[in-house]
């Protein structure tokens, strides 16, 4: 994985094979706190003790169509390379929560990279799911709540292509303007 | 604190009300784009954006693009499966961004699938 932004759109697609309803992504840049932070979390089938203990095994995965599982991984050893570490809150039935933590300004820290493609991805290809999205940087946020848009819109679908535009504009500018993800 | 508001799609609901049909059920064509963690480390992303950014030129209402998880052949992704109603899928291989844009010209609005991107004809599994 290149950049960050890939890593939640990978994170992001299990918590859709666990059948979520509703996942909250929250990435907080603290340069205060020298800290950089997201959060994945879902509503989908969670995990019990024996799939918890695997997570973090490349050599365990839940799909019967190839024996490795890199995600998680892949995305604890990124955190690791700049002291940070992952995290895993999960109860079956109820959800998972994603944990991870990077020392922002860490020469091996991966970038965020392209997140307004993520984010547009999952809502285009995923409509019925409810997305929060929560961009933080110091005192500055943005929010994108699939869930508010979609009772604004009406009848127009949130994966249409002027909406799905509209939300990765917004996501750009407000990047531009807080200069997010660059030092 | 900002939000994404129907302030900021308040232009889209008025131009598009009138024009714009539920796409749910009623739709001619599906892109359902692989993204397992090798799809993704491969540049899938960049595929679903093309498949996006075609159905948002061609002004079409029938196509649905959607993802779904690693099919089990990491070592060709990214990979997509083009469903034409009626006809049967066609799983592409080794893909990017621009292969993916011949495609949707060629194989979606076309009609004709693209032989040479083309890895299967019709529903197969791998295990």
């Amino acid at each position: 994985m290149q950049d960050l932004s890939l890593h939640i759109l990978d994170i992001a697609e299990n918590s859709i094979a666990a059948k979520a309803g509703r996942i909250t992504v929250t990435i907080n840049e603290s340069r205060k706190a020298n800290l950089l932070t997201i959060e994945i979390s879902d509503n989908g089938m969670g995990m019990d003790n024996d799939m918890l203990r695997h997570a973090n095994d490349p050599f365990h995965t839940t799909r019967t169509t190839r024996k490795v599982g890199l995600g998680m991984p892949l995305l604890s050893q990124a955190a690791e390379d700049c002291n940070g570490k992952m995290t895993i809150e999960t109860e079956k039935g109820k959800g998972s929560t994603i944990k991870v933590s990077f020392q922002l300004d860490h020469i091996d820290r991966k970038p965020i990279g392209d997140i307004a493609s993520t984010i547009a991805v999952l809502i285009a290809g995923n409509p019925e799911i409810d997305f929060f999205f929560e961009l933080v940087r110091d005192d500055k946020d943005l929010i994108i709540d699939t869930a508010e848009l979609k009772n604004d819109l009406g009848d127009i679908p949130v994966h249409s292509p002027d909406v799905i535009r509209i939300i990765k504009d917004t996501i750009n500018d407000w990047l531009k303007q807080t200069n997010y993800g660059i030092e | 604190m900002p939000r994404l508001t129907i302030n900021d799609l308040k232009k889209i609901k008025e131009n598009q009300k009138s024009t714009f049909k539920l796409r749910e059920g009623g739709y001619r064509a599906k892109i359902t784009v692989h993204m397992g963690t090798c799809g993704i480390a491969a540049g899938a992303r960049e595929v679903m954006t093309a498949v996006l950014d075609e159905i948002s030129n061609s002004g079409a209402e029938d196509i649905i693009a959607t993802t779904s998880g690693c099919a089990g052949l990491c070592a060709r992704e990214p990979m997509a499966t083009v469903e034409i109603l009626s006809s049967p899928p066609v799983k592409y291989v080794d893909l990017n961004a621009d292969k993916m844009k011949e495609i949707f010209k060629e194989h979606i609005t076309g009609g004709t699938p693209v032989e040479k991107y083309a890895f299967v004809v019709g529903s197969e599994t791998t295990y």
